[in-house]
């Protein structure tokens, strides 16, 4: 069983997301330059946070163009559970693996701070261990997280329970409050906010337990350990 | 064949706020002064030097790779392509 972790140029979350997967959860995890290919024995894919390419011509975009991203397709496509964080979740967006797009902060500014998120789907690989409307306390750290969708498309979401995670309170302008959408088949989740920053009671002073059922979930999704 | 410049202007679509250019029509623009100034959109220009056989085919070229390479985000975002013999 094992976790891959998908580093590009300009990742600066891939350590701590592969710590807190190995050291954490003792899930067995590796990490895969983005030029390289992805085996096909691999149980799930992590997408970390950070500024890929310096976020040059819209963050997420360049990335998204990586070779690796063809075999993320291919195993998302066969129902392999992926996750994307912040930055992880802006290449997923722009690699059509999930709908909508991520704008710049309503404020323009580079948000750092604890928010809240609400659980709005607990049948993901992430969040089948959670509470429907479970709030978890956890940090955001992002200029460009306004989640963006038509109207149209957001109807779909919400039919299609698509929505997995909004925040509690306005936090950057996103449309209904998202924090966090997956696909149509569920698979696929990406998310704004770093649970690998709140998931150890070292560094999450409020509670860690919300963020840790997110890898626990992993855990009993892929349903075995090393 | 002859050298273009083609130039592309990526901004956001009407009705996608863009809160850059509302920053610099509010807190610069319209400081005290310019009140005939009503909206300004902020975007991003991109100018593409290419060999092809006319102005339409180089911007068709360029429009086309903007496409393919999501250079923009068809979801938020329009294009417009200028040409200008080089």
């Amino acid at each position: 069983m094992k976790v891959g972790v998908i580093v590009f140029p300009g990742s600066n979350c891939d350590r701590d997301m592969h710590h807190v997967l190995t050291d954490v959860f003792d899930l067995n995890a590796e990490f895969f330059w983005h030029e390289k290919n992805l085996p096909e024995n691999i149980d799930a894919v992590v997408l970390p946070g950070g500024f890929s390419y310096g976020d040059r011509l819209r963050a997420g975009v360049i990335a998204a163009h990586s070779p690796i991203i063809s075999d993320v397709k291919k195993l998302a496509e066969k129902g392999i559970p992926v996750l994307g964080v912040c930055n992880g979740f802006q290449i997923l967006v722009e690699s059509g693996l999930l709908p909508g797009v991520l704008l710049k902060n309503e404020s323009l500014n580079f948000m750092c701070e604890w928010t809240n998120l609400i659980v709005k789907n607990n049948k993901t690989p992430f969040t089948n261990k959670l509470e429907l409307n479970q709030k978890i306390p956890i940090p955001i750290a992002n200029g460009e997280g306004r989640y963006f969708v038509d109207e149209q498309t957001l109807e779909q979401l919400e039919k299609n329970n698509q929505i997995v995670f909004s925040y509690e309170n306005k936090v950057n302008g996103s449309v209904s409050q998202i924090a966090g959408v997956c696909n149509s088949d569920g698979n696929v989740v990406g998310m704004m906010p770093h649970p690998e920053r709140a998931a150890e009671k070292e560094i999450n002073q409020i509670d860690h337990k919300p963020s840790s059922l997110i890898f626990e979930s992993l855990v009993e999704t892929v349903g075995m350990k090393k | 064949m002859p050298d273009f410049q083609v130039s592309i202007v990526i901004e956001n679509k009407p009705g996608i706020s863009d809160p850059e250019g509302d920053t610099i029509l509010n807190d610069l623009v319209l400081k005290g002064k310019n009140k005939n100034i009503s909206k300004i959109r902020s975007g991003t220009i991109l100018k593409f030097s290419i060999t092809e056989n006319d102005e339409n085919a180089a911007k068709d070229e360029v429009l086309k790779i903007c496409d393919e390479l999501r250079i923009y985000n068809p979801l938020v975002s329009k294009v417009t392509a200028t040409v200008e013999k080089i």
